[in-house]
């Protein structure tokens, strides 16, 4: 089936299976192996990527649903020598071991920064008018769809809070 | 994952209309479920229709001051919508609660009302399961039955429905609207959506061949304090072992109205009208939430080691009512 999309402002016409995820199109068919696959099924966010500005779990989205979309991976946000602030965070905070899980880990970073910005609350504000404080607290319940399986978590939220001004 | 046959629909009555003449067709949203479920081939469907695009996806005002939802308007967007925040606060709790901030990016309402339960059976071909496979028998009353049902299973299946936002749906007296493919549409209560197991526990709603979940409507907002609690295993991104949706209002120290749903513990969004009789011009009291917590309870019936969670409901019932009744959230 023939669909045609931008990744990283570039455009692409690609002839895929239906069958075909979102993250097997951006691994197997545009050489773009930056989005990992850990489990396959929506539950580690390895694979985050952001569609049209917002985070999704590209393993869970057909290719041929996005007609028209703009992606952007993890090799979109920056390039060596030109890091994006949460890329340059996550290395002086040494925001992982293994490094797997980090680029879907700054995918979705990069995604929730602008949802507090926007002002959604998350399941631990206390109220839900008010604009959202970055806390600690609220960074790890917005991050949750991220697994680190070397946990690694309190370097991963040093580098969120630093770029997003949270400990002020 | 099986082959399938894409197709794209441009209408919703194009969409009801294709489905009801296709062997094995599912419709396509935001597909967090259905590809998980394609992925294990649990779901084989022959035809997915892409109803992705329909102008679903609009949070718009009644005639009669409540709020209609699109079928594809994101979790993420109606929790973030600041009408469902003022005075909805209880859906966008439930919602906040569930999955995780990637995942309501993508999930759709209609989605949400329709996902599957979560029961390892359903999700592991190698054990029967009446859901999966009609007359295979029920692999959970004898086997890990932690997660599931205590209130409106059967003897051919005990799984639980995984919503949180249809818990705080059904508290709120939530309708659902539906296309249907002779072009007609038609509308149904939420607590008339859902079918209990019996002994035809694959047959989870009232839906029949090509309808569409085109809307759910909210009543108007009734004011007084919304409380969504879940207990659950970790704090974040997992399914509710017990969660209370409650909506309640004081008159002079009474209590004036209960509206009360349940997630975690049955086949569907749970809620008991017996249970809101009893609490509404009563005084608020330990006795009395004893009292609710009997009428709710009065069928429970544990399978080993689901047990607790007829004294986790117990508790969880009394410590919302109590935060709602002025004590602490």
């Amino acid at each position: 089936m023939h669909l045609t999309l931008t990744v990283n402002g570039t455009e692409h016409a690609l002839d895929l299976d239906p069958r075909t995820s979102l993250l097997d199109m951006l691994r197997d068919h545009l050489d773009l192996t930056g989005s990992k696959k850990g489990c396959d099924h929506g539950q580690c966010g390895a694979c985050t990527v952001l569609l049209n500005g917002r985070r999704i779990n590209s393993c869970l989205s057909l290719a041929v649903m996005h007609e028209g979309d703009e992606i952007t991976t993890i090799e979109g946000l920056g390039e060596e020598g030109k890091l994006s602030p949460l890329q340059a965070a996550f290395v002086a905070h040494d925001g992982y071991q293994c490094g797997y899980c980090t680029p879907g880990q700054i995918c979705s970073a990069t995604a929730m920064l602008g949802e507090v910005e926007a002002g959604w609350p998350s399941h631990v504000s206390d109220n839900l008018e008010d604009q959202p404080q970055l806390t600690d607290a609220e960074i790890s319940e917005r991050m949750s769809g991220n697994l680190c399986r070397c946990s690694a978590y309190p370097n991963i939220v040093d580098a969120i809070s630093e770029v997003g001004g949270g400990r002020k | 994952m099986k082959a399938f046959d894409y197709q794209r629909a441009d209408s919703a009555q194009a969409a009801a209309a294709m489905a009801a003449n296709a062997q094995g067709v599912r419709f396509i949203a935001g597909g967090t479920n259905l590809l998980d479920l394609m992925k294990l081939e649990i779901e084989r469907p022959e035809t997915v229709i892409d109803i992705s695009r329909l102008p679903l996806d609009a949070i718009e005002d009644t005639e009669d001051g409540g709020l209609r939802i699109g079928a594809l308007v994101t979790n993420s967007d109606l929790a973030a919508d600041a009408r469902v925040r003022r005075d909805y606060e209880v859906l966008a709790r439930a919602l906040l609660s569930g999955a995780s901030g990637q995942l309501r990016n993508k999930a759709t309402t209609g989605g949400n009302l329709l996902q599957r339960t979560r029961c390892f059976y359903f999700y592991n071909r190698a054990m029967p399961c009446n859901k999966r496979e009609p007359g295979s028998g029920c692999a959970a009353l004898e086997g890990r039955n932690r997660i599931h049902a205590i209130l409106g299973g059967s003897e051919h299946c005990i799984a639980t429905h995984p919503s949180d936002m249809a818990v705080a749906m059904m508290a709120l007296g939530a309708s659902v609207e539906i296309q249907s493919p002779d072009g007609k549409t038609k509308t149904l209560a939420l607590s008339e959506l859902y079918r209990l197991p019996g002994d035809t526990p694959h047959l989870e709603t009232e839906l029949e061949q090509g309808d569409l979940i085109t809307g759910v409507v909210l009543p108007a907002p009734v004011g007084g304090r919304q409380i969504y609690r879940k207990v659950r295993d970790r704090a974040s991104y997992a399914f509710a072992l017990v969660s209370v949706a409650a909506v309640i209002g004081l008159e002079d120290g009474k209590i004036g109205s209960a509206q009360l749903a349940f997630g975690g513990l049955a086949p569907m969004p749970w809620r008991n009208s017996d249970l809101e009789d009893a609490l509404i011009g009563q005084t608020p009291s330990p006795e009395l939430w004893g009292r609710a917590a009997d009428i709710l309870l009065a069928d429970a019936k544990g399978h080993g080691e689901n047990d607790f969670k007829i004294a986790l409901a117990r508790r969880t019932l009394a410590h919302v009512l109590d935060a709602a009744c002025g004590g602490e959230k």
